[in-house]
């Protein structure tokens, strides 16, 4: 056979090796935590909170982490969205195409995007401490708040990109205001863009746990208090997984099937609402 | 003054003071942390802090070489493993698939970008840890009985495992930026080659790959930073056993950011180890704030010069 033809099987073979590692390992992931958390889940976990000595191995389970990490995550998710909308709107209906200004804050959110949320942790630990706040619901959730930031305004920034140039030019034609364009055409139009964008960073506010580590502290006890610690579900699991009991161990595993669940669960659901509510815009 | 007209000014001021604030945000973090470590280099030259492997926060020694060094062997081995791979799977989805794999590929790789570090710890302690455990430890030590693969530590909790785990995390990223650099090397280019006889993946390698040469560096670089920073993954995996210093890849290894996550409870109680600890904070993050600078600086020359030429 012709060298050039085996050096190219070789490469497609080596491709296709690769390719199926990379696959293979989220389906492996997927199905470890499945086949290791579901003998372990039961109802108990998911509607009682820890009683005491649960960590020892007693009764109880993790509803304070599941509501914690939903509070948490829905109030960080709120924040980022009030920040990250007029950013978003401003680099692209505001300013021209090729601005200086843009480019620059397009590339800061890429840099902020990089940083790990371990340094996001320990700077929400200096703004509660700078603040005179102790860890709490509230310190957690502008910590998280500030780490999804850029991941909301650089996808819904792609989005924005999309929008056809007529339509504003249409609506300013009739006399709208940038700001009357930005509300009543361009977000409508960008709607299931929008949505898309603010579940993936809901899915990774909920997600991230080095993040919340220093500022929303753990708690046995419901989310009742803006000012009183949280606690969050990636955590839970943390702390379950690090005790020596067997037991506890089955439950963290179990915990992480829930938090698994809830991140797929999330991921699948952005893909069908941003196709139903494509309905509503013009192709 | 029209109404609209002053609310679109007091909007329009609204936005930029918010794009303002995205702008100072990475030196907002850098000040703060460098604030808060500055007691710490009052009393110690940087060069002990960085070079000396002695960790007491007790007895008042904090030297952060042997996490400085945990970190650079996690991360070296979730590049060597995860650099081929994504490059390979790029280079496959994007030009080799049949666009009903690529439909599938797609969504795979950004959901694995989803998932939560801490789901990939709790699958590193149940697959990767026994898989090091049980055969890669024993094979690699019986055949191969040298750097860097001489250990006393049987655990499977080691900077292999740690690596591993990263590796897969960092595998989004570098497949993603590959796969949009690809896309911008003209169609033409490759139809040219095609022309003058060569196979499909001789044109990939002498023309496209060449192309798409400064690309793909940027997104090695992206992805090394990545790792570099994963927290919580590599604490569950790594063993993070003080007082070692990782010699081979079956040791245990403790990086910086394990050290910040796993202090957060004594921190405060030890005079100068809180300074010590945000002081690793603040390495962290000039480093993968460089980093990320010259990954999306590259990336953006490219962009520019596809726009403008």
């Amino acid at each position: 056979m012709d060298k050039r033809k085996i050096e190219e099987n070789i490469f497609k073979g080596l491709m296709i090796f690769s390719t199926s590692i990379v696959v293979g390992s989220l389906v492996l992931i997927l199905v470890t935590i499945f086949l290791k958390g579901f003998p372990a889940l039961n109802l108990d976990m998911l509607i009682k909170t820890p009683k005491g000595g649960y960590y020892l191995g007693k009764e109880g389970g993790i509803l304070n982490a599941i509501l914690g990490s939903l509070v948490l995550g829905i109030g960080a998710t709120f924040l980022a969205l009030l920040v990250s909308l007029p950013i978003v709107f401003y680099l692209n209906l505001y300013l021209k195409k090729n601005s200086r200004f843009a480019l620059l804050v397009r590339f800061f959110l890429d840099v902020l995007w990089g940083i790990p949320s371990i340094v996001y942790g320990a700077f929400g630990f200096i703004l509660m401490v700078f603040f005179g706040l102790r860890a709490s619901l509230l310190a957690g959730t502008i910590t998280v708040a500030l780490l999804i930031i850029p991941i909301m305004a650089r996808s819904m920034d792609e989005v924005l990109k999309m929008i056809p140039f007529e339509l504003k030019e249409a609506s300013y034609a009739l006399g709208a205001t940038k700001l009357e364009t930005a509300i009543k055409v361009i977000f409508r139009q960008a709607l299931p863009g929008i949505l898309t964008a603010i579940l993936i960073a809901f899915g990774r506010g909920i997600g991230d746990a080095a993040a919340v580590l220093f500022t929303a502290s753990f708690t046995d006890s419901l989310p009742y208090s803006l000012f009183k610690p949280v606690a969050t579900l990636p955590l839970a699991i943390f702390f379950q997984l690090g005790t020596p009991f067997p037991e506890v161990q089955q439950r963290g595993y179990a915990s992480a099937l829930v938090l698994t669940a809830l991140v797929l669960f999330i991921s699948i659901l952005s893909r069908i609402l941003s196709k139903r509510f494509t309905k509503h815009t013009i192709k | 003054m029209n109404i609209r007209i002053i609310k679109e000014n007091l909007v329009r001021r609204t936005m930029f003071g918010l794009c303002l604030f995205v702008l100072s945000l990475t030196f907002l973090m850098a000040f703060g942390l460098y604030q808060r470590s500055k007691p710490i280099l009052a009393i110690k030259s940087l060069k002990d802090l960085l070079f000396s492997s002695i960790w007491h926060p007790t007895q008042g020694h904090f030297g952060l070489s042997s996490f400085i060094a945990g970190t650079f062997w996690v991360t070296a081995i979730a590049v060597i493993i995860a650099v081929p791979l994504s490059i390979l799977t790029a280079i496959y989805v994007s030009e080799y698939a049949p666009k009903r794999i690529r439909n599938l590929a797609k969504p795979i790789i950004d959901l694995l970008a989803g998932i939560s570090p801490i789901i990939f710890g709790v699958w590193g302690i149940i697959a990767i840890v026994p898989l090091v455990r049980d055969y890669l430890m024993p094979f690699f030590s019986e055949r191969f009985p040298f750097f860097p693969f001489v250990s006393d530590n049987y655990t499977g909790f080691s900077a292999l495992t740690g690596g591993i785990v990263l590796a897969v995390m960092t595998f989004p990223i570098i497949i993603s930026v590959v796969e949009e650099v690809l896309r911008t090397v003209p169609f033409e280019i490759r139809e040219a080659s095609l022309a003058l006889g060569a196979t499909k993946w001789q044109t990939i390698k002498y023309t496209v790959l060449k192309k798409a040469k400064p690309g793909i560096i940027a997104a090695i670089i992206l992805g090394l930073s990545r790792a570099f920073g994963e927290t919580m993954a590599v604490l569950m995996v790594a063993g993070c056993a003080l007082h070692t210093f990782t010699k081979s890849i079956f040791d245990t290894a403790y990086p910086l950011p394990a050290l910040i996550a796993n202090t957060y409870g004594e921190m405060m109680s030890i005079p100068l180890y809180d300074a010590a600890v945000l002081l690793a904070a603040f390495i962290l993050l000039i480093v993968t704030s460089l980093f990320n600078m010259l990954g999306w600086g590259i990336l953006l020359r490219i962009e520019r010069k596809q726009t403008s030429g």
